[in-house]
């Protein structure tokens, strides 16, 4: 299978909206723009965007407090999104969750999670919902390798596999659990949890977003024609620290500086320019995301902060609104 | 009206949910095709169909994280965990997830989910299948929390509660389960946080919830000979809690006795009897005064759990200790 130049086009957009988003995030912070702590993605880009070019509208996705590229994949609202990391009104979620909360129900993406492995059982139920009513429709649990030490881990495996869920569990590799190597974490792989568990596996270099969107259409067409779940590892690099602020003492620098030169964007524009995609289009392409990133800062910026009494207010709900 | 048990009372409000709404679905231990650990989900498989009806493994985290991902995606789930005790396997999913998602997400969602699970000791079923954790949960903001004490009520209050937007915890006495009182064929949901008067007294107001309502009116019976006249009032839901009624009654007696099963420290007791001596202190002629288990596991033996347990005799004593209090010198 290959992509044709429209879709290499589309995911090189995508993940140029990621990056710099979340580099313009980084700033924001840094300046105090932004409370609380913010988890980045930088140099994961090609996983959220090549799996989501494989989803639907109706697919529904759960991810992690790793989520920016996520929720910007899905097609997150980009004002919404900015204006709920920096704790306003106008945010997605009236400034209450934040970075690690973002969620757009509308679209399908049930949140950002701020408890590591949160997204597995999350995902496995709305896949259960999709099998309840034969809609047609998937679920897909972002995790990273960190959460592959949780409990929660082995139900959410071992249920979506004995009830042939319609669910992709995405696992994206970085090698870091939080500060701590996976070697100091792990005693096994995914491709040997998911033969536990009867589950088809696939991989994908996750630096390489065109490998990432080819592989996620294969497993997403196992699993929307009902063959079940499918564990779908990426490997991929953490360039910065857990959060903002994290100077990665932990790490050895030689390691740090590999993972910094695998850059998904620049295979991305190689691959382009092979395609004849000229220099001038991809610099105006990332013109138009930073655009966007601007017009969304400018907007939240402009933003109240949330009103207590409403937050109050808003902790019951009164009656259902869910996108089914 | 007809005689009908506790257990069944149940089975009839989740089956009258079912029918009525399809995205009403029921997932647990044993449920299905075994019919539920006390045989309250009996027959509901066979009715509604192994997709809507669901045994699942032994994994109470990721059943109760499913429910709240179902929730999310247009379902209105209701979970079984088999014994209270293993809810703390489910605490992320509840607590973390289900309690949370309608505020942190801004309003974009509700969370309609039940979570039913029975608690309570006198099966000397011992510590890890006994306990009473009503009020963990009642002190998560997002959360209601539901303990009905009689069929009529575990009917009514099952139907607001999987009709209700919000995650809630329904608790089931296991002692209940066979007992009997009358419902209603065509009986309707009550509304939850409304507590009721279930005998009217002028000396003395006497809150409790779930079984121990039972004990309550027993204590209130013996004392009726001794001419002390107790107000019982069944809280039914103990999140929210009908803050307004358990008020007027404390200011017409002007004393105060919580009587639960669970352990008295940082209790439900405790919270109501702090709530209504700021509200009513004025009118009050005595200190409110709690009645509830040892603070210790709930333990084993015989003896051992009779001990424990709290009774008509404790709430009794309470009861006098509140009206014979005297402000000292």
């Amino acid at each position: 299978m290959s992509l044709n130049i429209d879709t290499l086009r589309h995911l090189h957009e995508v993940m140029l909206l990621i990056r710099r988003s979340e580099e313009r995030l980084g700033r924001l912070f840094a300046d105090g723009e932004i409370p609380g702590f913010l988890h980045l993605s930088l140099g994961q880009e090609a996983v959220p965007a090549g799996v989501c070019n494989a989803l639907g509208p109706t697919d529904t996705i759960a991810s992690t407090h790793r989520g920016h590229g996520h929720a910007l994949a899905k097609g997150m609202d980009l004002n919404g999104f900015f204006a709920e990391i920096m704790g306003k009104a106008s945010g997605l979620c009236q400034g209450r969750g934040g970075s690690i909360h973002v969620a757009q129900m509308s679209i399908g993406m049930l949140g950002a999670n701020g408890i590591v492995g949160g997204s597995l059982s999350l995902a496995l139920g709305s896949a259960w919902a999709h099998q309840i009513r034969a809609d047609g429709a998937i679920a897909v649990a972002f995790f990273g390798d960190g959460a592959l030490a949780e409990g929660a881990m082995h139900e959410c495996l071992n249920l979506a596999a004995l009830w042939g869920l319609p669910i992709i569990f995405v696992c994206e590799n970085n090698g870091w659990s939080e500060f701590s190597p996976q070697s100091a974490q792990l005693a096994t792989t995914p491709r040997q949890l998911a033969q536990a568990y009867n589950m088809q596996y696939e991989t994908a270099d996750g630096v390489d977003v065109a490998t990432v969107a080819i592989k996620s259409r294969w497993c997403v067409d196992k699993v929307r024609s009902g063959s079940g779940p499918v564990l779908f590892e990426c490997f991929t690099q953490r360039w910065q620290g857990h959060y903002e602020g994290d100077s990665q003492k932990y790490r050895d620098v030689a390691n740090l500086a590999l993972a910094r030169s695998q850059d998904p964007l620049i295979i991305s524009t190689l691959n382009l320019r092979e395609h004849g995609v000229t220099a001038e289009e991809l610099d105006r392409m990332d013109r138009q995301a930073v655009a966007r990133v601007d017009a969304a800062v400018y907007a939240a910026q402009g933003s109240g902060e949330p009103d207590f009494k409403s937050a109050l207010a808003g902790v019951y709900a009164v009656e259902v609104s869910n996108h089914g | 009206m007809a005689e009908t048990r506790f257990g069944a009372a149940i089975n009839k409000a989740l089956a009258d949910a079912m029918e009525a709404d399809s995205t009403v679905v029921l997932l647990g231990e044993d449920i299905a095709i075994p019919g539920g650990p006390f045989g309250v989900t009996r027959g509901l498989m066979q009715r509604f169909g192994g997709q809507r009806v669901r045994d699942t493994p032994i994994s109470e985290a990721a059943i109760a994280g499913m429910a709240v991902g179902a929730a999310l995606t247009g379902m209105r789930p209701v979970v079984e965990i088999m014994f209270m005790d293993f809810m703390t396997f489910a605490m992320d999913a509840i607590v973390n997830q289900a309690a949370k998602a309608h505020f942190m997400f801004g309003g974009q969602c509700s969370v309609p989910m039940v979570v039913r699970t029975p608690h309570g000791g006198g099966l000397n079923a011992g510590p890890q299948h006994s306990q009473c954790l009503e009020a963990w949960f009642a002190h998560v903001p997002g959360l209601k929390v539901v303990v009905p004490s009689n069929p009529a009520d575990a009917y009514g209050l099952l139907r607001s509660a999987i009709a209700d937007p919000n995650p809630v915890i329904f608790v089931e006495n296991k002692t209940l389960y066979s007992s009997k009182g009358l419902l209603d064929a065509d009986a309707v949901a009550i509304p939850l946080g409304s507590a009721r008067v279930c005998r009217v007294g002028s000396d003395v107001t006497l809150v409790s919830y779930g079984a121990t309502v039972n004990s309550c009116i027993a204590a209130a019976d013996f004392l009726a000979a001794e001419s002390c006249s107790v107000e019982v009032i069944d809280l039914r839901c103990i999140q929210p809690w009908d803050q307004a009624l358990v008020t007027a009654s404390v200011r017409k007696t002007g004393r105060l006795v919580i009587a639960h099963e669970a352990v008295m420290p940082f209790g439900v007791g405790a919270e109501i009897a702090a709530t209504i001596s700021e509200q009513a202190f004025g009118q009050m002629r005595s200190p409110p005064f709690r009645v509830g288990a040892a603070f210790m596991p709930v333990p084993f033996g015989r003896s051992l759990e009779l001990g424990y347990l709290p009774g008509k005799e404790e709430i009794v004593e309470a009861l006098q200790r509140s009206m014979n209090w005297k402000k000292s010198a």
